[in-house]
Formats: C-alpha cells, structure tokens, sequence
C-alpha cells in the first residue's frame, strides 16, 4: 500500500454540541468535534475528564442529553453501524468461567460475517496464552491480550479503546501497539485510544482528541496542532504579561526568576529577543490541561460539518 | 531489505529518521536500485509507529527521485547514493585509513579522531545544517 490511510473527506465521529448525563450529572457538556476516517485518534484528559464517557457514548451505551452524535454517518449503537465498530470497555468485559478458546468460539459466532479467526489466533498464540485455560486464571496482561484479540477479530471500521495498554508490561504494550498500527495500515481502520499516558500515544497517533472537564479543548492533526503552538523562553520582569505577546494567544505563561516561559498560539510574528521552538506533544497536552481557560482550538478537519448551531462553539 | 530504528529521544521528526536511514542504507549500498522498501505494514508492525509516518517518509524519498511508489506493489529505489570513491579498497578510504592509523599511533582516541574530522568537516564545508523539521527556530 502507498496510499495515506486517512480519508479526509469521511467522517468516522462527529459530535454537534454533545451533552451527556452520567449518574445524573453532565460528563460532557457542549462537545463538537469530528473525527476523519482513517486517522489514529488520542483521546487524552485527566481522570473523570469524560473520556470514557465520550467513547461509551460512540459505542452506543449512553444516550445523548442534547446535541447529537454520530458514528460512522449514523446513529451510535445502531444495528447499521453496531457490527461496524469495536469497543473494549475500561475494565475489559471477559467471562470469567469461559476458556480462551471458548472465548474466541464465541467471538466468532457473535460476529457472523466479519470475524477473522486467523488474526484472532494470530494474537492470542503470540501472547502464549493455553487455549483451555480458564479467562478468570489469566493475568491482567494476558486477559488484556485475549480481549484486543476479540475486538481486533471483529475487523470492526472503527476502534475505540478504553485506556487498553494500561496494564501491559513494556515489551506486550509495544506488541500490542504494533498490532494496533499494523491493523491500521492494513484495513485503514480508524481508532480512537484512551489515554492517561500523552508520551506513549506520540508516535502511534496522528491525530488528537484533548478533553477536560467534559469539553473538548483541542482536536485536530497532532502536526498541525503541535506547529500551532511555540514554546517560548525569555528574559522578563515585572508584573503582567511582556508586550510582545499581546496579538498572539497565551495558554500559559510562569516566570521562575527573570526567566519566562510561555506556550504560545502565534498570530503573526513574535517580536522581541524570545528563544522559540515547537512543544511536544506532552509539553502541548500539560499546558492545556494546566490552563482550562485557553480558548479551545479545533483545526478545519476537526471542525464539524453538520450544521452546527454557533453558539454552541462560540460559548465554548 | 532495512530495518529502521526509531529513536524516540532524538528529537529528530519520526519520518525523517526513516528518510535519513534509507539515505544511509542507500549510501552504504544497503539498498540497491530496484530493490523494495519494506511495505507500511511491514515498518508499523516491527516500530509500533503510525502507519502515515511511513508513507510520508516513503513520499520524501520519492520527491527526491530516489525511491518511486508502483501502485499495488510497493515502493522500489530507483538510484543509489553508493559512491565508488568510499567503497573498500578504494584510494580515498585507503588514505583516510592510512591517516586514522596515524592518528591513533600519535595518541588521539577516538572521540578526539571525531572532533578533529569534524573541524576540519566544518573548514571545508561549512557548519552541519540542521534538519529543517527538528523544530528549533532562533527567534533572537
């Protein structure tokens, strides 16, 4: 293949002003963003941010409040989009008294049609897990293994994984990330992949998803955020913000000393004697969540294509 | 076939440790005109990278004329960067041989051997340029 995997004119998620209710209480409030088909998404954010919420969301087990929110050009959970989607919940749903083989058995006849045998077998027999041991005797790594086997099988368009390498020792996490990417080039399969951890996803993603405190704060291509955005390190005193940053966006500026450092949304040219370079995607992520009150920022891919009401982002 | 090594703490921009190593393989006649790059699949299975890092590394390669994209089979180098001047044997590594030999005879160990070749680099031909993508940007 020589083709890129993304299709930006396809859409694989598109939320218009999303609220959901979780518990009675808003775990996403006024979320709009779209997702092209294709890309490998980091969903970041804090614990209790609403990552979770949000890919339940997508895999059709909340409903929306307000707004809408659809999967693949229909409607979350739906029986059109449901075979065509893949989610592995947080906490890893097996059965227990089932064998793995039995659990795959089961894999494949949940899933008539689409079910590939030889990538599931593929899988489990790399992670040398006993076809007649028990799902409840496995450890949190293997079982974690058998379950990205069972979602991977699926040959789903889209994955969404819930914080899925958390309990991988390093060598079975880089495993399962290079399954993930190979899955990717292969069938051009969008995922979406929560995240605690920013540096793990930097190379495997493409693209990101950063939401905190129920909102989606930026969304885009991560080359593009990240040259969105300049680390900033300079010599200044006094109180307030130096001058020269006046036309541009500050997300965060701290001062140890005489020495400032600030990560900047250029607008133009940054006058004045700064040392100037691109944040990482870390640096980039650590700055937004420490500032909640930077103004969100959704590159055009990300920006929603329905109709969406204005006020929805402008209140944003 | 190369294999590539992602360095996650070098700094240098993912597709262009791709790009710089295929030139390297390609230098060191590694790789050869018709040969095939290993495919995305291949890359992202063995590195646990995106899949788009390759292709746009691959797509470099080609707009550089070295390499060239057949759809449906893959992506092939077209020239080699091998020069017959530093393959083994020849007058021109015999001397740099000859001279390192020296070097190490007159006490030099080899991190002073590097510097001094890299001085005497810089005299002829001026300062390493940076990679363009690497990020830093004076803005003093």
């Amino acid at each position: 293949m020589t083709d890129l995997t993304f299709r930006p004119g396809r859409t694989a998620l598109e939320a218009v002003g999303l609220e959901v209710r979780h518990r009675r209480r808003p775990a996403l409030n006024d979320c709009s963003f779209r997702l092209p088909a294709g890309r490998v998404c980091a969903l970041v954010g804090p614990n209790g941010a609403g990552k979770s919420t949000l890919l339940a969301a997508a895999a059709g087990l909340h409903k929306p409040a307000g707004g809408t929110l659809r999967v693949l050009g229909g409607t979350p959970g739906g029986r059109d989009v449901r075979p065509r989607v893949g989610y592995l919940a947080q906490d890893k749903p097996l059965y227990p008294n089932l064998t793995v083989a039995d659990t795959l058995r089961m894999g494949g006849t949940l899933n008539p049609g689409r079910w590939d045998e030889a990538a599931a077998q593929r899988l489990v027999r790399a992670g040398d897990l006993d076809d007649g041991a028990r799902v409840g005797s496995l450890s949190g790594g293997q079982r974690t293994r058998l379950a990205l086997a069972l979602v991977f099988a699926k040959r789903p368009e889209l994955l969404l994984l819930d914080e899925p390498m958390a309990d991988l020792d390093p060598l079975a996490r880089h495993a399962m990330t290079a399954a993930l990417m190979a899955e990717a080039a292969e069938h051009a399969t969008t995922v979406v992949l929560a995240s605690h951890v920013v540096s793990e996803l930097e190379e495997a993603c493409d693209y990101l998803l950063l939401v905190s405190g129920g909102r989606v704060r930026l969304a885009g291509e991560t080359e593009d955020l990240l040259a969105a955005h300049r680390v900033v390190v300079g010599r200044h005193e006094g109180p307030g913000a130096p001058r020269e940053f006046a036309p541009h966006t500050v997300v965060e500026s701290r001062t140890t000393g005489r020495q400032l450092t600030a990560l900047i949304r250029p607008d133009g040219e940054l006058t004045g004697r700064w040392e100037t370079s691109e944040p990482s995607l870390e640096e980039l992520v650590l700055a937004h969540l420490r500032s909640p009150e930077a103004p969100v920022l959704l590159a055009p891919s990300a920006e929603p294509r329905a109709a969406a009401p204005a006020k929805a982002r402008e209140a944003a | 076939m190369v294999e590539f090594r992602i360095d996650r703490r070098s700094g240098v921009a993912t597709y262009l440790q791709i790009v710089h190593q295929v030139r390297q393989a390609l230098r060191l006649g590694l790789l050869t005109p018709g040969d095939k790059l290993p495919t995305a699949k291949e890359v992202v299975a063995a590195t646990a990278i995106n899949p788009n890092t390759v292709l746009k590394a691959y797509r470099e390669l080609d707009r550089e004329g070295l390499v060239e994209a057949r759809p449906g089979l893959g992506t092939f180098v077209r020239r080699s960067l091998a020069r017959p001047e530093t393959a083994d044997g020849a007058p021109l590594r015999a001397e740099l041989a000859d001279w390192t030999r020296r070097a190490r005879a007159a006490g030099l160990d080899r991190e002073d051997v590097a510097a001094l070749i890299t001085a005497v680099l810089e005299d002829s031909f001026g300062e390493h340029p940076q990679d363009v993508h690497d990020g830093q940007e004076g803005n003093a």
